[in-house]
């Protein structure tokens, strides 16, 4: 059976900076991924990322991509895209169906001392009439087809939701040349920042709030010719009366996204439910450990954020790796944790940071209260 | 704030938030104005200046402020800016006319000479406006800064031109 100090699962910015920090620190690490291509959602984030300028920010998402690409290739972390895990069982022994170039597969089994799952969130779907109607699609998925495939979803587009993801894919199509006709949203008050809904404004395109879409209409080809919206009231129900109709060829779905927790409970981890994160989460404490020894988690797994504490945290689950594997001293390892935690502390202050900031603080009290010292995979 | 109620900045709502440069500054020469209006974790725009002029200090949530004195209106800012909300603000182009200078990630990239419409915060045309100049280096990554030439009057108004 193949032989691994650390599997990482996930090739997103936390899977990549986890398996940098424990590569550097001389561990051997297997990165797997189901994508074609790694970097997770970095490649389709042509924006320039907000944050603090000693780290990166100002910079373009896939600008960040390609130089964690060159740190994981200089850390001697081995890749492999295609490749989904299948299982994970007792003495951290993993099965993985590995995908090659040809399209071929192969089960291959190994043992990794150390499992670190980093396989970020997946978008919220929002059922209303017609909602399964080719031209309806997650906003996610507009943004990969623009600007990683260059496709254009659609000319006419209807977004549905203004937190940041809503705001930025929607300035997005309008630089890939979409027409953007309007932005809606059940919500009195914008989700996103307010330079994102700015930049949309200024380019004319009406942002509704108190609205949402309760239909998509079907055209004779199958596919969206236009959609109605309405008004909605305090209990975010349609006003009847208030509806109005669209002409637009595209819906996008921006409505929020949720950790993926398939692998985490495979392992057996203990979960929790945490709104403010988008839905179940793995426990985990300070150093990104879960109630299974040897299985840390990193990023949106472990509560819906950005790629910036999918970074940091990603670097504290590498480093805590590599301390449980001997290949760093619990001081320096504690040390390099209270630089990163001191500024993932800083990146959830402010008004939108400030709630995700308390419930971590809750999550990891929950994990000592409920776990205390994690036990191996059963 | 009116701002998160519809998506975009009212003057006043601005002035309020921000310290703006005065009359008094604008009418030494071009300089920076900063619309960013919430704590939100970011300080790219502190290292962008090279003058020092503007501060965002510990924490990172702190809003920008600006010294006019330091700022000589140059523009380093403006492209470094993810939220690209800084533009450079020139009361004194002519006796008649202002310059405004903004981030324009819009294809097509205007041109010098062109004539378009110039639009405020809320994406309505205020006037027409002739692109005076347009800067567009490796450093500013893809983010190419176009200066519109404007009626004066329309100065803390116009933020950006029309797409075409």
């Amino acid at each position: 059976m193949l032989q691994k100090d650390i599997l990482v699962i996930g090739a997103g910015p936390a899977g990549l900076a986890a398996s940098i920090e424990a590569g550097k620190l001389g561990a051997s690490v297997l990165l797997v991924d189901l994508n074609m291509q790694p970097g997770g959602q970095l490649f389709k984030q042509i924006h320039k990322f907000f944050g603090s300028s000693a780290h990166r920010s100002g910079t373009r998402g896939y600008d960040i991509g390609k130089q964690l690409l060159t740190e994981a290739n200089e850390a001697n972390v081995e890749i492999w895209m295609q490749s989904t895990v299948i299982g994970i069982f007792p003495g951290n022994k993993i099965a993985i169906e590995k995908g090659f170039d040809d399209g071929k597969k192969e089960i291959i089994t190994l043992q990794a001392n150390k499992i670190i799952i980093a396989t970020g969130a997946s978008e919220n779907a929002i059922r209303f009439k017609g909602w399964t109607t080719p031209g309806v699609m997650g906003a996610g998925a507009a943004q990969t087809m623009i600007n990683v495939n260059h496709v254009k979803p659609g000319q006419k587009i209807v977004m549905l939701g203004t937190g940041n993801v809503g705001l930025i894919v929607s300035y997005q199509l309008m630089q890939a040349g979409c027409d953007v006709v309007t932005l809606v949203d059940a919500a009195p008050k914008i989700g996103g920042y307010a330079v994102h809904a700015a930049k949309i404004c200024r380019a004319g395109v009406p942002i509704r709030l108190q609205h949402t879409i309760i239909e998509a209409i079907k055209g004779t080809d199958g596919c969206v010719s236009g959609c109605v919206i309405a008004k909605v009231d305090e209990h975010f129900q349609p006003i009847p009366g208030t509806e109005e109709t669209i002409d637009c060829d595209t819906i996008t779905l921006a409505a929020g996204l949720k950790p993926t927790m398939d692998l985490v409970k495979l392992a057996g981890c203990e979960l929790t439910y945490n709104g403010v994160f988008g839905g179940y989460i793995p426990l985990h404490n300070e150093r990104m450990e879960t109630s299974c020894k040897g299985v840390y988690v990193a990023g949106d797994t472990t509560g819906v954020e950005e790629a910036n504490t999918a970074l940091e945290e990603g670097k504290i689950a590498g480093i805590s790796a590599a301390e449980d594997l001997g290949l760093i001293s619990s001081e320096t390892a504690g040390q390099y944790r209270k630089e990163i935690w001191e500024r993932l502390h800083a990146l959830r202050l402010g008004p939108f940071g400030e709630k995700r900031m308390v419930e971590k603080e809750a999550i990891m009290k929950q994990y000592k209260e409920k776990i205390g010292a994690p036990e191996p995979i059963l | 704030m009116a701002l998160i109620n519809t998506g975009y900045l009212e003057y006043e709502e601005l002035k309020n938030i921000q310290t703006l440069p005065d009359e008094e500054r604008y009418q030494k020469g071009p300089v920076a104005v900063i619309e960013c209006v919430q704590e939100i974790p970011c300080n790219p725009c502190e290292a962008a200046c090279h003058l020092g002029a503007i501060t965002i200090g510990n924490p990172i949530t702190n809003l920008p402020t600006l010294s006019g004195d330091k700022c000589i209106g140059c523009g380093m800012c403006v492209a470094r800016c993810p939220g690209l909300a800084i533009i450079i603000v020139d009361k004194t182009y002519s006796d008649t006319t202002a310059a405004i200078s903004f981030p324009f990630e819009y294809y097509p990239t205007p041109v010098v000479g062109e004539e378009r419409n110039a639009m405020n915060r809320k994406g309505e045309i205020v006037c027409r406006g002739k692109i005076i100049k347009v800067v567009n280096p490796n450093s500013y990554d893809h983010t190419p800064v176009v200066t519109v030439e404007i009626p004066k009057e329309y100065s803390d108004d116009v933020r950006t031109i029309e797409r075409i």
